[in-house]
Parts: C-alpha cells; structure tokens; sequence
C-alpha cells in the first residue's frame, strides 16, 4: 500500500523553513563493480583522520611501554638476525654494517607487515560501525595503514640514530626513500584491502592471512640478504626470477640503498611500482565490490 | 515542494540457507567444497534454479514520502522490517529493489555511542564519535562545551570512559548525538536510555529539533512519545507498511484487537522484565460486588493479583504495584502498595493481593495494566500490559443523563470530584 500523498499531511504541520536543499543522496540496489569512490573518501578524510589517532592512540595507551613498542620490536629482531644471519650463518651483507642492513630490511618489512595484517582484520572489527553508520568502507583497512605507517615513522627514528652511530652520512638517495615507502604503502594497501574483504565474506580466511605474511618473510631474503654481493650464491635461474617478482625484495634493496648507502635498483623499483598499483587497484575494486554485503554479514 | 525523504518500492531480500543461516555469510572451505561438487550435482538431478522457499524479503514493496519539517514515526514488532528499513535509509545496507530519494544532509542514530572506545578519554571519545556521525572537527570544537555541559560530565573529561558509570557513557554519548545538526534526522529507539531526568532532556532535544523545521523519521516502540513527537506515523508489517496516518490511529492499529479476558493468566508471560524471585500469576478485575466483569466508572471496583515466590526460603516483604495507562500507553497513575504503607507478605504459596476502589476514577474507555514487584533493591518481576481492559458509563457523576457521561476518548481519562456553584452577579458600576 502506498503512503498517502503530501496534501493528506495535517494542516497543522507546516514545513516550516525548510533548509536549502544541497545535498541529495539516492540509494539504490548495487550495481556490481564500482569505482573506488575516491572524492567521497577525499570529503571524509577527517574522519579518516580520527581513526588513525584513534588506533594509535589506543595501542600506545594499552601497552606499558607506549610508543616505545614501535621501536623496541625492530630493535630486537636486528639484534636476533645479526647474530644469527651475520655471525652464524654469515650472510652476506654487501660491506654494510650488520645492525645497519638488517634494521634497513626489517623497518619497511614490519610497515608492510604490520599493514597487510592490520588491515586485513580492520573491517571485521569495525563491525560495530558498519552495522551501525555510513563513511564509505574503505576508510576502515585505509585508516589501519595509516596507524601502521605512524609506528613505521616512530621506528625511522631508531634508523637515524644508529646512522648517526655508525657515521653514515645521508646521500642524495635518500630523496628516494619517500618514494619506496608510498609504493610499499600501495602495495600492503592493496592486499590489507583485498584480504580485509575476503576474511568478510570467508571467515576462515583470517587463517590464511598471519601465515601468507610469515611465508612472506622468507619470500623476501632482501631483509636478510645482500643479493648484488652474493649473486653467484644464488641457487637456479627460477628461483631467483620467482624472488624477483616478489615486489618486497626490490623495495627493501631500494631503501636500504636510499637510507644505508648503495645502488637503488630502479628497473626493479619500476617493476615493483607496477604491480603494487595492480594490486591496489585489484584488492579496492575487490572491496567495493562486497562492501555492500559488510553490514549484512558481519 | 520536493519531499525531503522519498521511497519507492523498496525492498530487500534475505538468503535464508536451509540451515537457517544466510547463505552470503560463506567458509572459504564450504565455498571450495561446494564448487567440487557442483558437477556431480548438475549430472544427478540437472540444472535446478535455486529455492524460492530460501528467499525472506525483510521488506517489500514498500512507499512512503516525509515532507521538509515533518516528523513521521515508523512502528512495527519486533521483526517486522523496522531496522531493515533504517539500515536502508542510513546506506548501512543496501535495497534489493527500489529506491530513496534523501534531500537535505543526514545524520542518523542508530544507536547512541557508536564507535566509542574505553580506552580513550571522554574528551577523545567526543571527537572520534562526533566525527564518526559526519561532524566536521570544526564543528565539534565549536560546540564542545555545549555538548560537555550537556551531558553534565565536566569533572571526567580527561578520564577513559571505562572508568565511567553507566549513567555517564550514555548521557556523554547521547550529547554527542543530539548536537549534530543534520536536515533529516533518522532516530532509532536511542532514547530508551538513561534515568528518568535525562530521558526528558532528550525528548525536549527531539522537540527543538522539530520545531527547528527539521525532517525527523523516528522509529520507537515507545508509543506515548511516538503520539507527542509525531503527527503521522508509518505501521510496519511483514516488510510492508500497511497503515499511514495520523500517529494515534497507527498506534490503535498496533494494539491487540480483542480486549483480554478480566482475568488473565500471566505465568505463560515470557516477555517479563527483573530477577524473577518473585512472580505475578494472575491478575483479575471486577466489580466489588458482584462477580461479573462490568466494570463502571464510580462505581466500586477491584484488581486482584496473585504471585508467589519461586525461589526458596521464608515469606518476605515485597512491593506490589499496578500502573494505569490509557489505550496508547500513556501512564495515568500508579497504584503501589508502598504509597499506603503496605508491604503484602509474600511465599511460596501463591498469595493474593487487592487493590480497591469505592468510586473507580476511571471514565469510560479502554485502559491497560502494567504489574510490577520489587524489594528492597531489586525490581522482581514486570509484566507490560498486563491486563487490558474496558470501564463502561457509569455514575460516577450521579445526576447527569447517561448520553452526556464523559467518555475517555473525548474528556480525559481520570474523574475528579469537584464543585461547581454560580457566584451572585456582578454588576459593572
């Protein structure tokens, strides 16, 4: 049955001022794939804004150390790899100082790390907002990203001090450095992204992701392996082009190079940057396609 | 004019797998399984279209429009389609079919608090959840005092809110919500919150906002305040709205039909509210002297309730209370036993307690009984409606004729006595 129409309204209740009208939403069924609706996001960036506050402030204001956490966990792992990657096995380093290739490596692998995992869980714990507000969704694995590069800016600071220590002086690579970090950012963007949707719709993906992360580690000798030093140590033509695919190994070299000192590999880099936009744009228009079902199935 | 909320044939779809679960809700394993087998399926019984039986259209088919400064109540039970069509409205879900037409900026509270976090303090919580409603930082810290004061949490601003008592939370995250200033303002049920005093400010908040030419869709099971808020109101059922119209006949069409027996059986009740040591029974009306179920205004009558203690131990104390509300739940009086100093003894044998009038106050029409029980600290046992029930013409006013008897629906509900004498005329010098 139909609602009467506007002349039934009582008298009595008059529009009274009515504001101008500006904005006019229109909601309809969904439409299959969608574009990343990158202006809605651009108008909520405030609220963006606030959930990475949010998320870095709750994790320092849980843990007794604070903010000290971002840097303490890199700092022990290069401790660990310098003696068991430098002293032990004996690893080739490439002439770099040991503490300072492994801390090169770790910091971009735990930005990245941290964000796909991050990310991948962040929609399924902001089931309390989506079930219950509107912001375009793809503000929830974004704003995870975002807290995870804070704690990566927190642990550069760790890097600066140790160069200091060792009197590594900056060169002009380290202009690059912004660069590798944005590419790194795009890529845990878009797998955090992509994952973040399936642990939705599959709920036993969420096995799957702590485990591909960790395999990812050993996927990525680039942390604890100078591969120009020991090129003939590399085992078969197939594995070491399989390694090269892997994005991670191209650009932790490049920001080893950029920060610690060496050759930034740019065609690797160039490679690398293709397929993070791939997989950012693979891993977004992937969520777009399911947001809409977040809030009925969460 | 352009109505500021327009719905056309909306409608939403449900898969309902057989094991009673939504079907998008899948196991990557189930998934993968599932995709192996499909062959095998297909080679035994062919290509099936899928299980219209599966379907549960939550809503359907369902038009309405809300003009710019209306305010419009949308009632239904519970599971009839309500937070359906709010999840639609708020573009948490998305339609299956059809389509809304928004104009004006939307805020919508579906609950209040939403996003807050207890480790943050009240001060960071107002931030991220005035922002989380669509609130400009700007605009927050604009109105910041205001809301503080509001919510009457200054001494605990840079405290975490889960240090906060209950009463707190809510009123902080109440005025968070009832600051943001949207056009259309879609409301679900938040006011059900807070003591008392509080409630009242946020209905006061809801009628500014009213009056301020504001669209508001108001969802509610609380009648009373859907008739005070809201002119018209939508009745929902089954995912269609099937009434729309002035707000008090809505309500009628929610209520029971048939008026309940005088006497009424409550131990199959469910839907009971407290700690359930103790427990009504039965709840019975007649008039004093007879037995039969004529009840007339001021006349003698009586209310008869019958509950016992579940739990073991010795008879105690208990506070016994009937509350009168009109035919749309509007609370009229409370009879308590506490009122008049009497504290029934309560045991395990089930024990009767009654409530008389000599005159019954009570004008002809339709009335509801909500029992209520507590002890000292604990509320024990309440049971909503009660007992519905009609009071017929009578003479509680002995010398008018029957046709000019005040009647409910036009005069009130309560008779008072009073007097009325004509004071010798005063001549204008």
């Amino acid at each position: 049955m139909t609602a009467p129409p506007a002349t039934d309204a009582p008298a009595d209740a008059p529009p009274r001022d009515p504001p101008p009208v500006v904005h006019r939403t229109v909601i309809e069924p969904p439409s299959g794939w969608q574009l990343l609706g990158l202006r809605e996001l651009w108008r909520y960036r405030e609220l963006l804004l606030t959930f990475v506050l949010r998320d870095v402030k709750v994790r320092y204001k849980q843990t007794v150390l604070g903010a000290a956490w971002a840097v303490l966990q890199p700092a022990m792992m290069m401790a660990v790899f310098t003696v068991l990657f430098g002293k032990l096995a004996n690893l080739p380093t490439g002439g770099v100082p040991e503490p300072l290739f492994y801390l090169s490596g770790l910091l971009p692998w735990f930005f990245f790390s941290t964000a796909v995992t991050t990310a991948s869980n962040s929609v399924l714990g902001a089931g309390g907002l989506i079930t219950k507000v509107y912001f375009p969704r793809l503000a929830v694995p974004l704003s995870a990203v975002g807290a995870a590069f804070v704690d990566f800016l927190v642990s550069c600071g760790l890097l600066a001090v140790m160069l200091l220590a060792y009197g590594v002086a900056p060169t002009w690579n380290l202009l690059a450095a912004p660069l590798v970090v944005a590419v790194v950012g795009l890529f845990a963007l878009g797998l955090g992204t992509g994952f973040a949707a399936l642990n939705v719709v599959f709920r036993d993906f969420r096995y799957v992701v702590p485990f591909a992360v960790q395999l990812g580690m050993y996927a990525t000798p680039a942390i604890y392996f100078a591969a120009q030093a020991g090129e003939a140590e590399t085992p078969s033509e197939t594995i070491r082009l399989l390694i090269q695919l892997n994005p991670l190994n191209s650009l932790i070299t490049a920001f080893r190079a950029a920060t610690v000192g060496g050759d930034i590999p740019w065609a690797g880099l160039g490679v690398a940057g293709l397929l993070s936009v791939a997989t950012f744009f693979a891993g977004c228009l992937y969520f777009r396609r399911v947001e809409d079902r977040f809030a009925d199935v969460i | 004019m352009e109505p500021a909320i327009r719905v056309e044939n909306l409608g939403k779809l449900y898969r309902v797998s057989n094991r009673g679960e939504r079907a998008n809700y899948a196991t990557l394993r189930e998934t993968v399984m599932h995709a192996a087998g499909a062959p095998l399926r297909w080679a035994r019984k062919g290509f099936a279209p899928p299980d219209p039986a599966e379907d549960f259209w939550a809503l359907k088919g369902v038009d309405f429009e809300v003009q710019p400064g209306e305010v419009v109540g949308i009632i239904g039970r519970n599971g009839a389609g309500k937070s359906t069509l709010l999840k639609i409205l708020s573009r948490i879900t998305k339609p299956t079919t059809g389509r809304v037409t928004l104009n004006g900026r939307v805020g919508s509270l579906l609950e209040v608090g939403t996003g807050f976090h207890p480790e943050l303090t009240g001060r960071e919580n107002v931030y991220l959840n005035g922002s989380i409603l669509g609130m400009s930082r700007r605009e927050i810290a604009k109105k910041f005092d205001e809301i503080v004061a509001f919510a009457e949490v200054e001494r605990f601003l840079d405290t975490p809110v889960k240090r906060y008592s209950s009463g707190m939370y809510v009123r902080l995250a109440f005025a968070v919500a009832a600051h943001l200033e949207p056009e259309i303002l879609i409301v679900d049920e938040v006011l059900a919150v807070g003591d008392a005093g509080f409630q009242q400010k946020c209905l006061d908040k809801m009628g500014t906002a009213a009056r301020d030419g504001k669209t508001v869709l108001f969802v509610s099971h609380n009648m009373p305040v859907i008739r005070m808020l809201c002119r018209r109101a939508c009745v929902i059922e089954r995912g269609r709205v099937v009434y729309s119209g002035p707000s008090q006949d809505a309500i009628l069409r929610m209520l029971p039909d048939s008026t309940r027996t005088l006497g009424q059986d409550l131990a199959t009740r469910t839907d009971r509210r407290g700690l359930g040591d103790y427990r009504f029974a039965k709840i019975h009306a007649a008039e004093a002297n007879g037995s039969g179920p004529n009840i007339l205004t001021g006349e003698p009558a009586q209310f008869i309730v019958e509950l016992s203690r579940l739990t073991p131990g010795r008879a105690t104390k208990v506070d016994v209370a009937i509350v009168i509300r009109d035919n749309y739940g509007a609370c009229l009086t409370t009879l308590a036993s506490h009122f008049i100093g009497c504290s029934p003894e309560i045991g395990a044998k089930s024990t009767r307690v009654q409530f008389s009038f000599d005159r019954l106050p009570l004008l002809a029409g339709r009335y509801r009984l909500d029992l209520w029980c507590g002890t000292a600290n604990d509320e024990q046992d309440v049971v909503q409606d009660a007992l519905i029930f009609d009071v017929n013409p009578g003479s509680f006013f002995p010398d008018v004729a029957d046709y000019r008897l005040p009647r409910a629906d036009r005069h009130g509900s309560i008779a008072v006595q009073y007097d009325c004498t004509t004071l010798s005329s005063m001549r204008s010098a």
